[in-house]
């Protein structure tokens, strides 16, 4: 990886990205398109954690929520969005920082990774849900249980409290976040960092030999993950004008493994374009009653581990390199297997 | 003393029921290492297969004892031969398409049976206890409980089935060698987990409104009792069960329910915590 290859890397992702936020609303409303450049953020944290640090977390909608719940009740307090935007970055980072702190530094690794992290999501899940009575208040915002919190200040021009931004502007917003947050991302698997993560997905003890210190960067990593996570529950909160318990819940929490699978483990690309894709073919099997939408979620899901394990993104790379025959980059069969397979 | 008879019963009824969710679970996850998180929506099922043939006017007990475990079971081996068994020594492959699987189950039952609730009515009376009313239900739960442990004991310890269930749990290829199929005994595997998760789904029905998405509150909390036991079968699920039955009873009756959920998940989180691989990889090693 040169610099002059990441150089073009960057201006070419600018160039899709710049034509892609100009050509999709020509195809989809800017109301759906919006909350589907959020899920591919959300899609694109786990994606980070897990496909290039080999952190199954089954968790990712606790910091997706705490995002969102950070921004409302920020917002309700202090009547202006720019502070709660960062503290909806800030408190889901440290969370996971205290969390994944306890978690790597006692050397726990997969199956019991994933159980603690769904166990979190359920306590806040649980927690969230119970708070309907007025006596739960954080400042002016009272949690609101299981009817969510409503009628916070949504985003608005920095300093500015009535330039609210909604609308087509806030689907520009949206995507050149996902922009920045995706060339952040590259820039951060290209560092020395980034380098040392899949060294750790890789081989652990490896890692731990050579004397990196395996734990905190994976606490470092799992942070921010979730400051990513963050970010774009804070965004949904924007879009959605509502934050409900509901965002905690294991459904959400499954549908951003399924976007991991369905897109491609491994690639920056493959968790964005799996969450857009399948959340857009949700909306689409919502406007029919025919099948039930569930089934067809879990249908996918089942078909993709069984016959195309590696996800959409990586066999789309494979099926062009056979057949234009250039040698790109691509993860290795034997790579995957041991992401995957510990 | 009436009120410390109650909370006894209320903890063994609440360490019954954890056992009773997790036992089919167990079974396939100490068996074969693989997770089965449909394992909710096998109860689910089990619980229509019950509800559905009460209304068709079969005795409730052998709708709950019988009927629904072999339909239940038998939906785990056909979904065993056409997903599983291409997965297995793969967890977190099998993880997700089970989880794919509850997806499915789900749609399935919101298309038959609709997204409403339905339920039968508990077929043992309750009493009273001094000033306190039991549900007598809760005491067939607590029985069931106990004689399925002794069963999975008996049955694993006593019968040359058992014996060789054990041998493949320990070292398939030496069971291979032997002349046993490890495929057919973890198809028979499969087989019995889904029962038993069919039979407690269907001993569960009478207590709660059942709805498609019920299985989504048991998936949780099966899961955590089975991986906080460890790899014993049997010691795993008795000693989990009842730490987290007992802890999170402690915490209903001092404070509210929702904190005793909370203390249960909050205690799973030490427990992992402290000890990684689950209570039997620390104690009872080697016990079944």
């Amino acid at each position: 990886m040169r610099a002059g290859g990441a150089g073009r890397e960057v201006l070419v992702t600018l160039v899709v990205a710049a034509l892609l936020i100009w050509l999709m609303p020509l195809v989809i409303g800017t109301y759906t398109l919006t909350v589907l450049v959020i899920y591919g953020m959300l899609g694109l944290s786990l994606g980070l954690i897990w496909g290039f640090g080999g952190i199954l977390c089954f968790g990712q909608a606790a910091f997706f929520g705490l995002g969102a719940y950070t921004y409302a009740i920020a917002a309700i307090n202090i009547g202006e969005s720019t502070v709660p935007m960062i503290l909806a970055v800030l408190v889901p980072a440290l969370f996971a920082a205290l969390l994944g702190a306890m978690m790597f530094y006692g050397r726990l690794t997969d199956v019991y990774l994933g159980v603690i992290t769904l166990v979190v999501t359920l306590i806040l899940f649980k927690f969230v849900n119970s708070t309907a009575g007025p006596q739960y208040k954080i400042g002016e915002a009272r949690l609101g249980g299981f009817n969510g919190i409503p009628g916070f200040q949504t985003l608005n021009v920095p300093g500015d409290p009535d330039a609210y931004i909604w609308g087509d502007p806030y689907f520009y917003v949206c995507a050149v976040m996902l922009v920045i947050v995706f060339l952040l991302v590259t820039w951060l698997l290209r560092s020395s960092f980034g380098r040392i993560a899949v060294g750790i997905r890789e081989n652990e003890v490896r890692m731990a030999l050579m004397g990196y210190d395996v734990a905190a960067r994976k606490t470092v990593l799992f942070a921010i993950g979730a400051a990513i996570a963050g970010l774009a529950g804070a965004l949904f909160a924007n879009w959605g004008e509502i934050v409900t318990p509901n965002l905690f819940s294991l459904g959400q929490s499954a549908e951003i493994i399924i976007w991991c699978i369905v897109g491609g483990l491994g690639t920056r690309l493959g968790p964005i374009v799996g969450a857009a894709g399948l959340a857009y073919l949700k909306f689409l099997l919502g406007q029919q009653s025919m099948i039930d939408n569930t089934l067809i979620t879990g249908l996918i899901l089942v078909l993709f581990v069984l016959f195309l394990p590696r996800g959409l993104v990586p066999a789309i790379a494979a099926l062009l390199t056979s057949i234009f025959g250039r040698s790109r980059r691509k993860p290795s069969a034997r790579r995957m297997r041991r992401l995957r397979h510990g | 003393m009436d009120l410390t008879f109650v909370i006894l019963v209320e903890m063994l009824y609440a360490v019954a029921s954890l056992v009773l969710i997790s036992a089919g679970l167990a079974v396939v996850f100490g068996m074969m290492k693989v997770i089965n998180l449909a394992h909710g929506e096998f109860m689910m099922m089990g619980g229509y297969a019950t509800i559905t043939a009460v209304n068709l006017g079969v005795n409730v007990f052998v709708a709950m004892l019988v009927i629904a475990p072999l339909v239940v079971g038998l939906i785990g081996l056909v979904v065993e031969r056409l997903v599983i068994r291409h997965l297995y020594g793969r967890l977190v492959d099998t993880m997700l398409a089970t989880w794919g699987l509850s997806l499915v189950f789900i749609g399935l039952a919101t298309m038959i049976f609709g997204n409403t609730t339905t339920g039968i009515s508990t077929p043992i009376p309750g009493f009273a206890v001094g000033g306190y009313q039991i549900n007598g239900y809760n005491f067939f739960i607590i029985v069931v409980s106990i004689l399925l442990v002794i069963g999975i004991y008996a049955v694993l310890r006593g019968t040359r089935a058992g014996l060789i269930a054990r041998g493949t749990m320990q070292r398939a290829d030496m069971a291979a060698a032997l002349g046993y199929s490890p495929d057919r005994i973890y198809m028979a595997t499969f087989f019995c987990g889904s029962a038993l998760s069919g039979l407690a789904g269907a001993v569960l029905a009478p207590l709660v409104g059942l709805v498609p998405t019920s299985g989504g509150a048991y998936i949780a909390k099966a899961f955590i009792t089975v991986i906080a036991g460890g790899p014993s079968l049997i010691a795993g699920l008795v000693s989990s069960a009842t730490s987290f039955g007992v802890i999170s009873q402690i915490f209903t009756f001092a404070i509210s329910p929702v904190i005793g959920e909370v203390a249960l998940l909050i205690a799973a989180v030490v427990l992992l915590r402290t000890m990684p691989q689950g209570i039997t990889g620390r104690f009872f090693k080697g016990k079944l």
